[in-house]
This record gives structure tokens, sequence and C-alpha cells, in this order.
């Protein structure tokens, strides 16, 4: 029995085309019936209005004044951040046209224990605040948190892996993120409708009372209530979003509220917003039909409410800082695709997201995807194409290859996870270090750094020359270990994260049924590649000391580099994530969530690279890896798409998390003329997708403007450049970090 | 059929229209003062690849030339020193219907029967050529590139007559030439029937570090890149908007 509106209320319906969506919570139906493809070009836009600039010029003030405080503008030592539990905060209630900030101030970062007390204890501490008492008492004598379950069920092996950094990065200590909440739901149905079918679902969840089902009903008590939160903050920012919104205005202001209080609650890695911009197109173009809104209204709307999505800031400890550097938060809004009817998904709204990089200037959130297709209307892309060029602020993925997996409604969290909105989420799972299992396999389970067996059971390996099968052979002994170990990890910190750090509203955002997936990943890919083909290409000679551990390694001769399109050695990279994959898969899941696996280390490349010793492939000991699927920094030398189709070999059957690239060139090797380089540009994004690429992140950019911004970064506030799966600020970077993007490869051909 | 190869490049945007594959042959017969390739002077050094491997390495990039509308370019060193490479080359690109380009500072042509034949062959397999024009003064010519540049003006001469299409690119050095000497060359243009486009290339230093790699005396040392005020002097002058 569905849930229906009573005849005579209010829906905000009047002029929508009728479909299933009215019966049911199906937001895809409602977009399908309803969007109106756009195929024309960018004339149509406006400027930003005077409240736009004057906003905006507030915004960077206290960007200013954030950076000068250290980094933290303000940070919340009383309140418990919960959906309700601040007043409204302001920028400027006269002029803002959408409303809503994370506490009661903007720029002033609220305090989230359920991760873990000592977490956000040490993040305030790290910026010279001190904890409430009464909280820090609260939290550790009365309510334990995500991070201390973890701990209590860790085994001795799985510290010592996370110790040694075979395995890093774990949400075990912040919040996993990497979960949409369907947003749109809000907007379109209001929130009493979506109570009314949670409360339908939990009703109809009787009978055995198994562990499944006991924690279904209570996770669904625990949606309801917060929606229930969810409207109360309507109250508090005096909207009733019970009912569907009426309008644009309200259309963008109740989705709004909805993420928010899911940031509210939830300081996860990655907080991304779904696929929203043709959603949104839909109500403003029925009041541009009825004349009650401009155009330059529209673009207001669109502004505003990037502007807030701009200003979401979590507390977070320098320890996650230098894995996730730059202070991202991932508000990943997915842009364009195709529909499963061939109709490209891109809406004239598709375009007033994009111009908010010109109207407010360049920044790394929202992080605008483009979810492209050769099939993509040629204007939508060369104008994609042209905000690259200008503003390095764009990713790409290909939508042809993730449509046949995902449908036509799926977005990305976090840089390059695909899921269906409101119908999947992923337990994130960071990464395993495959360069140093590799030396794991050469040392018979020693971790070369810090001298102590960690893999069991491995022969080291002793002749003088590296011998390639014995090498594969150890090498798969060590990942057998090591993929039944990283399962074992993750199945105990979303069992636990699930317990005591749930996300309710992004939950209450979702259908019942949802599919889970246990997104594994892989760092240090092409270190792997390389170092293979040299023992098989060339002859590795190994170092001992006088322990006999392998510290070292002489290359004699030449061997070939993944990153120019040689199958000699792109066949080892594609051949070890297969196998890597193939094996993760034989473990058994918390909640049978489907394994997945991704190419992607965010800027955590830097921090592994630190954590690993000298590689056969002449790697230096604490150099970083290269991000993502990258090949190595100046390996890639036959030019840039000779790079983009080894990285393009890759499999994403097997990787479908992501496969992360990030691409940088300088402006004039894309060609002479503006017009030129735009056509290229959206070129090589066609071939990369027939090439069955899946990510790509785009900068273009002279190297010189990077060294002078390291200079002087007053200079440059809003400097965006596109790290691995995300955006960052340049000057917000360590220094580490910048040196490692500076040093990467520009493809610079002239 | 082999040639003598310098180096590929797999995604060149200056080397013609959109993105193009550019293998950069080895050997030249000019010694341009200007050069930013000097390695690619020596006609005995180079790796010698087969236009089967080539033709295999070409069809990875595809995509992106169907896409674009881009193709292959041939430039150097001298293509045109190795003319039977290049026909062999060109005639299994127009198999998979990639376009061609030739970049050429015509250096080594020549009216003799043995050149001439093969030339006619090739250019019923090409769809554009680059020709690289370095000074309309013959004197001045000699001195900047070390021969004269008669036969390189009958070069672009006899593509015209042909009705091939070319673009004519012009290296503008600081010092090295006088408004007499772009107007010439502007007059000169307009007497082909041929030329879709002219391009100023503005000279820069990114070559100079090979030269001493070579232990060469670099002959420019002290000269700047043009301005934008040069640049833009020299468009007008060339009738480029």
């Amino acid at each position: 029995m569905v849930t229906t509106f009573e005849k005579n209320e209010k829906r905000g319906w009047e002029e929508f085309k009728q479909g299933y969506w009215e019966n049911e919570v199906n937001v895809r139906d409602f977009i399908q019936t309803n969007y109106k493809v756009y195929e024309g070009d960018e004339s149509f836009l406006t400027n930003a209005t005077k409240a736009t600039k004057d906003l905006w010029e507030l915004v960077m003030k206290l960007t200013k004044e954030e950076r000068e405080r250290g980094g933290v503008y303000d940070l919340d030592t009383e309140i418990v951040s919960t959906i309700t539990s601040h007043k409204a905060g302001y920028l400027n209630p006269a002029t803002e046209k959408i409303v809503g900030v994370q506490t009661d101030i903007p720029f002033k970062r609220s305090m989230q224990p359920y991760g873990g007390i000592r977490m956000a204890k040490a993040a305030l501490e790290s910026y010279g605040y001190k904890l409430n008492e009464k909280v820090e008492k609260i939290f550790s004598d009365y309510r334990k948190t995500h991070n201390e379950g973890v701990f209590d069920a860790y085994t001795p092996e799985m510290m010592l892996a996370r110790k040694v950094g075979i395995i890093t990065g774990l949400p075990d200590a912040y919040g996993r993120g990497r979960i949409i909440g369907d947003y749109r739901r809000v907007a379109l149905y209001g929130v009493n409708y979506l109570v009314a079918v949670k409360k339908e679902k939990l009703a109809s969840l009787t009978g055995t009372m198994t562990e499944d089902v006991i924690r279904l009903r209570e996770e669904i008590a625990e949606q309801i209530r917060a929606l229930q939160e969810l409207k109360e903050l309507g109250n508090i920012y005096s909207f009733d979003i019970s009912e569907p919104a009426q309008n644009a205005s309200e259309a963008f202001q109740w989705l709004y509220l909805g993420y928010l209080a899911a940031v509210k609650e939830q300081n996860g890695a990655a907080m991304s917003l779904g696929r929203v911009s043709t959603f949104l197109d839909i109500y403003i173009e029925r009041d541009l039909e009825n004349g009650t809104l401009t155009e330059k209204d529209a673009q207001e709307l669109v502004d505003h409410f990037v502007m807030k999505l701009r200003l979401v800031k979590f507390a977070r400890t320098p320890e996650y800082n230098e894995l996730f550097s730059g202070d991202p938060t991932w508000v990943t809004e997915s842009i364009g695709g195709i529909g499963k009817d061939g109709r490209p998904l891109v809406t004239k709204n598709s375009f007033r997201f994009l111009h908010t990089l010109k109207n407010l200037g360049p920044a790394p959130e929202p992080n605008l995807t483009i979810l492209w297709s050769p099939a993509l209307p040629t204007s939508f892309k060369h104008f994609c194409s042209k905000m690259s060029i200008e503003t390095s602020s764009l990713q790409y993925e290909n939508d042809e290859i993730m449509r046949p997996e995902f449908g036509d409604d799926y977005g990305i969290a976090c840089c390059v996870s695909a899921m269906e909105i409101g119908k999947q989420m992923q337990f994130f799972g960071a990464r395993a270090n495959l360069a140093k299992a590799l030396l794991y396999a050469i040392n018979g389970g020693v971790d070369e750094k810090a001298n102590v067996t960690v893999a069991p059971g491995i022969k080291p390996i002793t002749s003088e020359y590296l011998d390639y099968n014995e090498v594969m052979n150890n090498y798969d002994s060590v990942l057998e270990w090591l993929s039944d170990l990283y399962i074992n990890t993750l199945n105990i910190i979303h069992f636990m994260h699930d317990k005591y750090s749930y996300e309710r509203i992004e939950m209450a955002l979702h259908d019942k049924e949802i599919m889970r997936t246990m997104a594994t990943g892989i760092a240090g890919l092409s270190v792997v590649a390389d170092s293979l083909s040299a023992i098989k290409h060339a002859k590795v000679k190994v170092i001992r000391d006088e322990n006999g551990l392998a510290v070292d390694y002489e290359i004699e001769g030449d061997y070939p580099q993944y990153g120019n399109d040689d199958d000699r050695v792109d066949d080892i990279a594609k051949d070890i994530v297969i196998k890597f994959s193939k094996m993760l898969m034989q473990h058994q899941t918390y909640r049978n969530s489907k394994t997945t696996m991704s190419i992607l280390t965010i800027t955590s490349n830097v921090v592994y690279g630190k954590k690993t010793g000298n590689t056969p492939d002449g790697r230096k000991s604490g150099e970083p890896f290269s991000p993502g699927a990258n090949p190595l920094h100046g390996r890639d030398k036959k030019g840039a798409l000779a790079s983009l189709n080894s990285v393009a070999k890759m499999p994403y059957e097997h990787s479908l998390d992501g496969i992360s690239n990030t691409f940088s060139i300088v402006p004039k090797a894309l060609g002479k003329e503006k017009d030129v380089q735009k056509a290229n540009l959206s070129a090589i994004l066609d071939g990369y997708s027939d090439k069955q690429g899946h990510h790509l992140n785009i900068n273009v950019f002279d190297r010189s403007t990077l060294l002078d911004a390291m200079e002087k970064p007053e200079e440059y506030p809003q400097l965006t450049i596109r790290v691995s799966g995300y955006a960052v600020n340049f000057i917000k970077l360590t220094r580490e970090q910048q040196i490692d993007v500076i040093n990467r490869t520009f493809h610079e051909s002239m | 059929m082999e040639g003598r190869i310098h180096s590929i490049e797999t995604s060149g945007m200056v080397d013609g229209p959109s993105i193009r594959y550019v293998i950069f042959t080895q050997g030249c017969l000019l010694r341009c003062q200007f050069c930013h390739n000097p390695d690619t002077w020596n006609r005995t050094t180079g790796e010698i690849m087969s236009v089967k491997s080539l033709m295999e390495d070409i069809k990875k990039y595809l995509p992106y030339m169907k896409h674009s509308g881009g193709g292959v370019t041939v430039s150097g060193g001298e293509p045109l020193l190795q003319l039977d490479f290049l026909l062999a080359l060109f005639k299994e690109c127009k198999k998979l219907g990639i376009h061609t380009t030739i970049d050429s500072s015509g250096g080594c042509y020549s009216k003799s029967a043995v050149f001439q034949n093969t030339f006619l062959e090739l250019l019923t397999y090409t769809d554009l050529v680059l020709v690289d024009i370095k000074q309309m003064d013959d004197e001045k010519h000699r001195k900047l590139t070390g021969v004269s540049n008669k036969h390189i003006l009958e070069f672009a001469k006899q593509l015209s007559s042909l009705e091939i299409l070319v673009w004519i690119r012009h290296v503008l050095v600081p010092g090295k030439y006088t408004e007499k000497d772009l107007t010439d060359l502007s007059s000169f243009i307009s007497t082909l029937t041929n030329v879709e486009k002219v391009e100023i290339l503005p000279y820069h230093k990114m070559g100079v570090y090979k030269w001493k790699e070579l232990g060469l005396t670099y002959p420019l040392d002290g000269v700047k890149t043009p301005s934008e005020q040069e640049v833009t002097r020299a468009k007008e002058l060339l009738n480029i908007n």
C-alpha cells in the first residue's frame, strides 16, 4: 500500500507532467518526464547581481581572516552539533536568497564527537581551542564513540598493519562519508510525505526478529526522528518544509536544508550533493514560463546556493589534513550525462552551475563533476572545456562506462565513486599500499621501515638479482594475506560506524532496500607496475643491509615505464588491478556489501610515499607515489595522449569505485587560438571516453603560476587546482603537497 | 620501409589542425640559428623505425583524431630527406582515412627527377604542407640558416601550382628582420594561390639547453623573445587577423 497525498493537499505540482513519481518516491521519473534539454550555447547567462557580489566580497573577507587566524576562523567548543543544535546564522539575511549555515555564525566550525571524542578534542586543540569539559566527560565516560568501538574490536595484526602503513587512511577515526542523501526528495515531496513513507516501511518490518531486522527497524526509527528534526531546522530558518516546494526559490531552499542537516550531523570525509542541477531546472523553467522569475533571478539563486556550498567546513586534525590536504569537503555535484533514452541530461541550469565559477570566481567546492559523453551537445562540451581552461576547477567522468552500471540517475560521491542516488551507498575503505606489499614480497613479509614481520609465512627472496616469477609468486601470497586482512578491518570499521555514528538523515533520504558496496582502494599502482617491469625487462640487483633486509635496488638497463602506452608494462598494471580486486571479492563483507575497488589516492600519495622504502623501479624512499592511477611524474615521455591511453587501459569493470587520473597541460600546448584550445580539449575528452578511460582532472596552467603563488599566496586567494578527484585552493595545501603538485608532469609539447 | 626518427609526440596541437600525432624525423640540411631542435640535424643518429610499427602506434590515437579532425604530422628535422619513408607512411595513413601533414622548410627541395618523382607521388597522399619560410632576403637567409632560400621559394611555388594546401610559417626573431622583409614575405605569399593560413612563430629559447648539450655555441645569445607589440606588428604586415 503506497502512501499518497490527499486530493485537496496543496502540492506545488501544478503544471508538472504526471508520472509514477506522483505515487511513489521516484525523483528520476520526475526528472525524465519533466526536464527540458538545452542544446544552445552560453550566451543566455547573466552576470553576478550586486547582492551576489557584495555577499561574495564578505565571504572573501572572512576567508582572509580565516587564513590569518591559522586556517580556522572559529570553532564551536560548547555545543555538540545536531540537526537542530544551533539558532539561525546568516551572511546577510537582507540579501541572501538561500540561507542556512552549519552553526550560528558563518565560518564557525561545528563540534562533532560521534566519530571519536579524541579526534574532536585534538582538532580543537590543534587550533588552540579547548573542548568543553562537560562534553568531554559525556563522550568519554557515558557515551561511546565510533573510534572507540573500532579499537575495541581491532586485532593486533590490524593495529600493526595500520601503524606501518600497509593499510592507511582508514575511516576509523573520522566520519566515513561518501553517502549521498537524495536531497531532491525534500523539495519534491516535502518532509511529511517522506515521514509517512518511512513509517509505512517500519510497519512492514515484522516477523522473526533477526539481527538484521532489528537493526533496520532501529535505523528507520532513527531516520524518522531525523526527518522530524529536519522540519524543525526549517522552522529555525522560518520555513515550513513539511510540504513540497511551491517554486524554484523554495526548491533550492528545501533541498539545501536537507543537505545542511546532513553536514550539521556528519563530518564525513566526503559530503557529496548528488545530481541536483537538472532537477532544479524544472522548477526554474516553470517559474520562467509563469513570469514569476527572470533569468537574472535564476542565476542569483544558483550563485547563492553555490555560495552556501562553498561555506561548508569541518573541524579536522592535522593528521587528517595530511591525508586529505587543503580542507576539502567534496560537495560533489554531478552535471550532464545522457539519459537511458539517449537525451542529454543537460539543461540551462547545467550552464548556470558552471557559470558560478565566473560569477563567484574559481573555487574547489562544490566539486563540479561533468558526466562526459561524446554524445553531449557540442555547445555544452565546449563550454565545459572553456571553463576548465579558465579555472582548472572541473573534473570529468565517463558517462559512457558508468551509465551501463549505474543507470542515468547516479551521482559521484567524493571523487570518482558512482552510486545510484537514494538507492545505493558505500562503506568507504581508503586504500591498501600495493607498493609496500611488493617490498613485503621481497623481504618475506618484513616491513622495510619498521623492520618487523607484518605479513606472516612469506619466504624472503635471497638472490642477488630479482627473478620475475619468484617475486610474483611471493607477491601473490602477500596480496592474498592483505586482501583478507583489509576486508576484515573494513568490516569492523563499518559495523562500528553504523552502530555509533549512523548517518540518519542521509539514510532517511534513501530507499529502504539499498545496495551497499565495500569500497576498497589501492595506492602505488604505477610504482608497482614500473618495479615489476624493471624486474622483468631489465636486471634489478638487490642491496641488502647487515641483517639481510633488502633496502635498495640497482637497475641495469632500460625498462618500459607505465604512462607511454606500452603494453609490456601497462599489461602488468592491468593484471595487478584485476588480480587484487578478484582477491578482495572472495572475502565475506559486512552487511553483504558488494566489494568494489578504486585506484585513487586523493593527496595521500605523499603520505604513502613517505612511509614506503626504496622501490625496485628506482623511486627513492620517502618520495611521493603518483596520485591515483597516474604514471609517476616525468616517466610519461611520449606526450599527453600516450599517458592518457595507458591509464585508460585500467579495467573499470574491476575497479568500479573509480580510476582517478590527473592531467596538467600548459595552455599553449592546447593550441594557438582560444577556440582551437576549447575544441581540442573537448576532443581529448571524447577520445579518452572512447578509450574507456574513467576519470580526468584537468588543469590548464603554467608551472610558473604555481611557483609564484607559493611565493605570494595573498595574491592568489582563489587559485584552484585539481589534485586527485577533487580540487583545492592551492595556497591551502601544505608546502610538501605544493611541491608534489609542482613536480608533476606538465604536458607542454610545443 | 623504415625511417630515421628523432622522437614522437602523441598529442601535438600546434603543428597543423587539431590534435596530431607528430613524428619528428632525424636529419636536416639547414642550420638555423634559432633552431630549437639542433639534436635533429645529424643525419646518422636517431632511431630506425618501420612504417608498420609506427602505424600500430598511430592507430592507438585514432579516437582523438576522429573527434578533433586531427591526424598525422611529420616534422623534423627535415622530413623530405626521407621521401620514400614518407610516401610509404602516408599511403598507410590514407588507408585509414587519416589527415596527413608535412612540416618542412624545403631545405632539400630540388627539381631533379630523382626528387620530383617521389615527391609528386607523395603529394597525392598529402593533405597539407606547413612551409617554413625563414627569411625573404637571400643574403640574410644564408646567414640565418646557412643556405640560400631560392629553392625554398621554388618549393612554395610548386606547391601553389599543384594546388596543394599550405600554411606558411615564419619564425619571428627580433633583430634578424626588417619591416621590409615582412612586407616582401607578404607580397610573396600573395602570389601563391594555395595558402590557407599564415602563422607567426615567436622565437623562444626553450631549445637553448640542447645546443649546450651538443657542445655547440648558441649564436643568438642575448636575443630576446619578441614582445607582444612586435608580434602584433608582424601580424599586421602579414595580414594575419
